[in-house]
């Protein structure tokens, strides 16, 4: 919990979300393009931002909840396996995308369009790794606050757990909003569209591998 | 399959597609009149090649009968459009529907683009099974998929509804159909959208009876043919509004819409003013009625009157009239919107307008070529004939640049044969678009197809004017 590393890979992971145009700063710019205003730009960012935290505090509710039932061990087994799996499915399936939302989106339909974007990409599963490292520590770290012989230990533990997934969560969409708002506002203002024709590389590719490298590291290191 | 960065003819917008390099090959589809199958053809349009304006190669069709008509791209630049990105999927298959038959051809144009190869082919019973529709028509590249238009049910009783279905881009596998709430559509024809505005456009010709035995005068006269144009949610697939022209005007066909996507406007052609026989071009336009979303409305801007002709030089049908109606039966729009192309397929003249003011289109060239009456010569076209040119302007399709336009004078067999009852001597030609606005036809391009083929739809190497969709202006 108070390693900045990982901190640190918690925000890195939020800004390489961010980076993907398929995460939302592209549907930004091009909001932004069909208005011919700077304000529709910034006014996509919080909703596609909110999307995709809502969309990493699922994963990290659920396995909040899983942690408190279940000891670490297996999840320790389960984790890489998930992480592999899903970016194994990815490179194989590819994405559809057939989401009932277009370049009429406003707020709600921003949030779900995000919101489904990420998790189809398995935005949140990149970061069970650190909440392995994050989650068990906070709740020993709330037990300690409240001393010795405390009673109450499943709330107090619970308590801590919900903090820390919150601030994870938090400091992921922090850096996932800097970043869609810098490259969005960039390319809307001076880099222009141009760049997507060569510089919109394989994101596909590169979170699949993500995914599976994660996992794989994680088996050989954890 | 996918690639690392994306398909180098993918645009982000209609301005950017403009510089696109000049295409070297055209495809263009070859119905078969004689007793084989038909084909896609492959053409040569560069002029510095030796083999310039001729025909590379014939892919013909595994069976006979298809009647190859419209067709398209698996994928183009709408796979840049931001909510549904797929930039990495190849512009490569050419999906190439017999309109007769209803089986959809897949041709793969690598690693050779001059020399497709068919890699699939779905049979009618599958389109039936999987969507109910048959006689499938415009096909369109969407962000998420591939739209395709049919003109029937899939009952095999010839009749309707009509309507659009899906198709995956990379499996090609037919997804169902699109809509959910069809509202009064039962005729189909063309399809096409608004991307930026979430809506889908679609227009009428008739149901498979009714077109299939030739155009029936009943119908026609009875105002029977299509004359509504359908505006649908593209997002939520629900119709949502119906603009009827009135029945006097039938055949309301191609639709073409603005490409930049902040523009809301868009032209399309009805054939036949059933009071006076000529054509026009209606353009459709978002109406500011104070709500969020605004209402369609539509405007027939142009209207192209019959020529008086002598009875003795008109088909049955025709000799009535004294007249030669223009059949305007297809319109194409350049990349930047400025200029509309229509063919008029009757008097034999391709049409040049100038449409910087969508609502006051000016003509500014034209260029005689076939016609029921006219039998306009091309200056490369040799003396057959004594130099006399049959059928007319038909499907036309312009390069990127809005530098090169071609064209075919063929439309559909039974409908050939009322029109041009001597039999259309089919050819495709090309024209130098001017910045003036005037139009020249290409000496050294007139290609002459066999006896037995005649020429339909032609696609651009990398995209044309009526291939792509952009989701950014």
């Amino acid at each position: 919990m108070d390693d900045p590393w990982q901190w640190l890979a918690l925000a890195g992971l939020g800004a390489f979300h961010g980076l993907n145009p398929a995460m939302g700063w592209l549907f930004a710019v091009a909001l932004g393009l069909q208005e011919g205003r700077r304000a529709a730009v910034i006014r996509a960012l919080p909703p596609i931002a909110l999307g995709h935290a809502l969309s990493v505090l699922v994963v990290v509710a659920g396995f909040a909840v899983l942690q408190l039932v279940v000891t670490t061990a297996p999840l320790r087994l389960v984790t890489p396996a998930l992480l592999i799996g899903f970016g194994l499915y990815r490179l194989v399936r590819g994405y559809r995308h057939r989401l009932r939302v277009g370049m009429r989106a406003g707020f709600a339909g921003l949030t779900l369009w995000s919101f489904l974007m990420a998790s189809a990409h398995g935005a949140g599963l990149m970061i069970l790794p650190l909440l392995l490292g994050m989650l068990a520590p906070a709740q020993l770290m709330a037990l300690s606050l409240c001393g010795p012989g405390a009673e109450m230990t499943g709330p107090v533990a619970a308590l801590g757990s919900a903090a820390a997934g919150l601030a994870v969560v938090l400091v992921h969409m922090a850096a996932m909003l800097a970043m869609i708002a810098v490259i969005g506002l960039a390319v809307f203002e001076t880099v222009g569209l141009g760049i997507l024709r060569r510089g919109w590389v394989n994101f596909d590719l590169l979170w699949a591998g993500a995914l599976i490298g994660t996992g794989v590291g994680f088996l050989l290191l954890g | 399959m996918a690639t690392w960065t994306p398909d180098p003819s993918f645009y982000p917008s209609p301005r950017m597609a403009m510089q696109a390099p000049p295409e070297r090959l055209a495809y263009v589809a070859m119905l078969n009149v004689g007793a084989g199958p038909d084909a896609l053809g492959v053409v040569d349009v560069d002029p510095s090649s030796a083999s310039y304006g001729r025909l590379l190669r014939r892919v013909d069709m595994p069976n006979v009968g298809d009647e190859l008509h419209h067709f398209g791209w698996n994928a183009c630049s709408s796979a840049l459009c931001p909510y549904a990105p797929h930039p990495h999927v190849e512009r490569r298959y050419l999906i190439v529907p017999g309109l007769r038959s209803s089986r959809i051809h897949i041709l793969d144009t690598k690693p050779d683009p001059a020399s497709p190869r068919i890699v699939k082919v779905i049979e009618p019973e599958e389109l039936a099974a999987r969507a109910n529709y048959s006689r499938p028509h415009t096909m369109h590249c969407g962000p998420e998929g591939i739209y395709v238009s049919a003109l029937g049910n899939g009952s095999g009783d010839g009749g309707g509804p009509g309507g659009v279905f899906l198709m995956d881009h990379e499996t090609f596998d037919v997804l169902g159909q699109w809509e959910i709430d069809r509202g009064p559509q039962f005729l189909a024809y063309d399809v096409w959208w608004h991307l930026g505005q979430d809506t889908l456009i679609t227009s009428e010709w008739g149901t498979p009876d009714m077109i299939e035995g030739g155009l029936n005068p009943e119908l026609l006269l009875g105002g029977k043919y299509g004359h509504q144009v359908h505006f649908w949610d593209l997002r939520k697939r629900r119709h949502r509004q119906t603009i009827d022209l009135g029945p006097e005007y039938q055949l309301a066909l191609e639709l073409r819409p603005a490409h930049d996507p902040t523009r809301t406007h868009g032209f399309m052609n009805a054939v036949v003013n059933l009071s006076d026989l000529s054509s026009s071009i209606w353009l459709w336009y978002r109406e500011d009625d104070g709500s969020k979303s605004g209402r369609w409305a539509m405007r027939k801007v142009i209207d192209i009157p019959a020529e008086p002709a002598d009875p003795d030089l008109l088909p049955p049908m025709l000799k009535g009239f004294k007249a030669v109606p223009p059949l305007v039966t297809d319109i194409d729009l350049s990349l930047d919107d400025r200029w509309l192309y229509v063919s008029c397929w009757g008097t034999g003249e391709m049409r040049r307008y100038d449409v910087s003011d969508p609502f006051q289109p000016r003509l500014t060239g034209s260029v005689r070529l076939g016609g029921i009456v006219g039998r306009g010569r091309h200056p490369g076209g040799g003396d057959a004939d004594g130099g006399a040119l049959n059928g007319g302007p038909q499907m036309v399709e312009v390069s990127r640049d809005g530098k090169r336009v071609y064209f075919t004078n063929s439309l559909y067999r039974s409908w050939d044969d009322q029109f041009y009852p001597d039999g259309i001597k089919s050819w495709m030609v090309k024209l130098d678009a001017d910045p003036d606005g005037g139009l020249t036809i290409d000496e050294r391009f007139f290609l002459r197809f066999d006896d037995d083929f005649r020429g339909h739809q032609i696609r651009l190497e990398g995209g044309d004017a009526s291939s792509d969709s952009y989701c950014y202006p």
